[in-house]
């Protein structure tokens, strides 16, 4: 009821000369003050406990188990642990505490595998430069127009530099060998993991774009094999894709250009992880309004104008978050590749210590410690996620 | 001519072009691909087939599930006991990766900061750490730092753990010996046995089962404990002081308004995750679990047929993960029907908030 009504009607009331009764406005009973008591920790602690009884208790039980777990650790960690290079301490200690002396010991062969012992500078050299660029790259500046040139053509340089500090020769031929040559069979270690991860990334999303597009064209025949590769793909296991990638392809091609293992493996990754960025892609692309496709259209864009300049700039924006997962997931993906014999991080570790009587006894603590890497770089690389996912959605 | 300029500006006839073009450059990638494993298979003088299937296969299988093996059995008998040990550690994980997500999800949104914290410190350490790496320090910590069988851990004299694997009682069905009347074929209890010589038993759970599917149902919970919390957070916050006013305690909100609506949302990315717990059970392999990629690549290495095996083997793991999909798309409808039934009193209207 507007007020101009309620006044008409009092009005009308006040005119028939009824008996009105006019509220006045009565000032509410003060609410009482609240008595503030010392609110210390232990108030505080003894009302939560008064309250949620069963809260409690399982917090309690919470703190408990977590203090056990913290303390087992820290006991065999670090109190009861080993950390010289002492193969007679360490084996004292067994059982009781870790020997981190193993990994002291051993980090030349886990991290660069069975690369030449005296060349491991080049190993080394090649990841600084590869993490360096990667580091680089999060960074918003590197990425404005005006900077953009520079930085592809920094990571060209250095996609050519791990090349030839890896292999030793520049592009690959003989005649511009810098460094002694060797062999991709030689690779291992964290380059390796480097190279599958970051080679399959790069490789695998214009592929998985180009699936998604296809899976979304109006054209039936591309878009059923585009569904059928996803579905197929998605359906196996990567171990399936990378045995069919060590025994399957030299039987697929031609018996004289059977690329190394190296490729081979780099491709099945490759064509595994195209599926699953396909379909993070697709949710991008669902995500956009239809009247973009509209409004491209009756500007007279054509089909890969309208992707490339008004769709797709969307979409990857709507899913770099997806993306970065997809990223994630195929680096700790890159770590089965120790079954088709190539030695990254995790399979150098098995060759590191399996050859040697004394350290053999100490793979946890070699475990624990690429576990560490893998933490690194995926624990970061979920934080940047988290922090666009933040950005992109506060917008 | 002016036909096909026509028939070239006209949009539907282009795009049939295009998909032909590309048809024919499929077809031919193929034919390439078959016609270079057939000239390979021909110079190396592999055999090819399926024959090779009801061979006898030669080679004993350590561990296996609800059927026997031997080596004088056939290649197609070890495929199918390859499968009953995945499928065996796949419902295994599945189960316990689907309740340990549950209450860790449930910890993760929980408003306590103690429980909160423990429950995130679980899931990002699980998540950022290959599976695969998990898996091998399982293994390495139950094979080299549990006490060995002769002086293992032991539980009310009916469960043993030791390097062995874990020991447990059961039941077995007795045969009653040929010819012998008096005795009929029954159920016996069996429990593990101690002495001096280590751990007797029927029933035991080696480490190798035990480790894959440690590892595979604590990685895969870290996933679907993020895809609970997800689901619980995007149910209405409305729905919850709704319930409090209806004087619900906190589990009965939980148990019948929160958790129902949330699994409207759970179920398709659930799904994802059961599928990938299937695959990801192929990685038994590296700890020597003798699931099907272990038993195909034994009969791989034994027969030269890697065609035939790594077929065998794909479409084994697209079976399995179709069943899932449709048993999960069905398990979908049932939620969303049943919400339906409910929305008389509620309008449960999620995917249109805002």
């Amino acid at each position: 009821m507007t007020s101009q009504a309620r006044n008409q009607d009092t009005a009308a009331l006040d005119s028939q000369g009824a008996n009105t009764q006019v509220y006045s406005w009565v000032a509410a009973r003060p609410a009482p003050k609240r008595i503030e008591k010392a609110n210390t920790l232990l108030v505080k602690f003894w009302k939560f406990i008064t309250t949620h009884p069963l809260d409690a208790l399982l917090s309690v039980g919470v703190a408990l188990l977590a203090l056990q777990f913290l303390m087992l650790a820290l006991n065999w960690g670090v109190i009861h642990a080993v950390f010289q290079i002492d193969e007679a301490a360490c084996q004292n200690a067994r059982g009781e505490g870790a020997c981190w002396g193993v990994i002291g010991e051993k980090f030349r062969l886990i991290l660069w595998g069975r690369f030449p012992f005296e060349e491991q500078w080049r190993s080394a050299t090649a990841c600084v430069l590869t993490l360096t660029m990667l580091a680089l790259s999060v960074n918003k500046i590197v990425w404005t127009p005006s900077n953009r040139p520079f930085t592809l053509g920094a990571w060209c340089f250095s996609v050519v530099g791990f090349h030839t500090l890896m292999s030793g020769s520049l592009f690959g031929l003989s005649f511009l060998q810098i460094w002694p040559h060797v062999d991709t069979e030689l690779w291992g270690g964290l380059p390796l993991t480097l190279i599958l991860s970051l080679g399959s990334i790069a490789l695998a999303t214009p592929m998985g774009i180009l699936l998604a597009l296809g899976r979304t064209s109006e054209m039936p025949i591309i878009r059923s094999i585009c569904v059928l590769y996803i579905e197929l793909v998605r359906g196996v296991p990567l171990i399936s894709v990378l045995f069919m990638a060590s025994f399957m392809f030299p039987l697929l091609l031609p018996s004289l250009q059977t690329p190394d293992v190296l490729i081979r493996v780099l491709l099945g990754i490759t064509l595994f992880s195209a599926a699953y960025t396909a379909e993070v892609v697709r949710g991008g692309l669902q995500a956009v309004d239809q009247g973009q496709q509209e409004a491209s259209q009756s500007l007279n864009l054509g089909y890969w104008q309208t992707q490339r300049y008004v769709i797709l700039p969307q979409a990857l924006t709507h899913i770099i978050p997806g993306m970065v997962n997809n990223f994630i997931a195929i680096f700790k993906d890159t770590s089965l590749v120790t079954i088709v014999s190539l030695y990254e991080l995790t399979g150098s570790l098995g060759l590191a210590l399996n050859g040697d009587a004394n350290w053999r006894a100490y793979k946890l603590e070699g475990y624990l410690f690429i576990a560490a890497i893998y933490f690194f770089f995926c624990f970061t690389l979920s934080q940047i996620s988290q922090n666009l996912e933040n950005r992109l959605t506060k917008r | 001519m002016n036909t096909l300029t026509h028939l070239w500006n006209h949009k539907r006839y282009r795009l049939y072009l295009y998909q032909a073009v590309v048809l024919i450059l499929l077809g031919a990638a193929l034919f390439w691909l078959g016609h270079n494993t057939w000239i390979n298979l021909k110079q190396r003088g592999i055999q090819s087939g399926f024959d090779f299937l009801s061979d006898t296969a030669g080679f004993d299988i350590g561990e296996t599930f609800l059927i026997t093996f031997d080596g004088s059995q056939t290649y197609w008998q070890a495929f199918l006991v390859g499968l009953l040990n995945t499928l065996k550690v796949s419902l295994c994980g599945l189960v316990l990766a689907s309740v340990l997500g549950l209450w860790v999800g449930l910890g993760r949104g929980s408003l306590h900061p103690l429980i909160k914290l423990f429950c995130s410190t679980y899931i990002e350490l699980i998540r950022n750490v290959p599976l695969m790496i998990q898996l091998l320090m399982w293994y390495v910590l139950l094979v080299e730092y549990l006490p060995p069988s002769t002086e293992p851990y032991s539980w009310f004299h009916h469960f043993y753990l030791s390097q062995e694997g874990f020991a447990y009682p059961g039941f077995i069905w007795l045969q009653s010996p040929e010819g012998n009347p008096t005795l009929s074929s029954h159920w016996i209890w069996s429990r593990p046995v101690f002495d001096p010589q280590g751990v007797h038993t029927d029933f035991n759970w080696s480490p190798e089962f035990l480790s894959i599917t440690l590892a595979l149902s604590l990685y895969t919970s870290a996933f679907i404990a993020e895809i609970v919390r997800a689901g619980i957070q995007s149910v209405a916050r409305g729905q919850i002081e709704a319930a409090q006013s209806l004087a619900l305690t906190p589990w009965q909100i939980k148990r019948w308004v929160v958790l129902p609506q949330a699994a409207r949302m759970i179920t398709p990315p659930l799904t994802n995750q059961y599928l990938n717990l299937v695959k990801n059970s192929s990685l038994a392999v590296v700890v020597g679990y003798p699931d099907l990629v272990n038993i195909a690549n034994t009969a791989l290495n034994q027969t030269g047929r890697a065609l035939e095996c790594i077929a065998i083997l794909m479409l084994v793991y697209l079976t399995l993960s179709l069943v899932i999909a449709w048993g999960m798309n069905r398990t979908n409808d049932k939620v969303r029907h049943y919400l339906k039934k409910g929305d008389d009193f509620a309008p449960l209207k999620l995917t249109q908030r805002a």
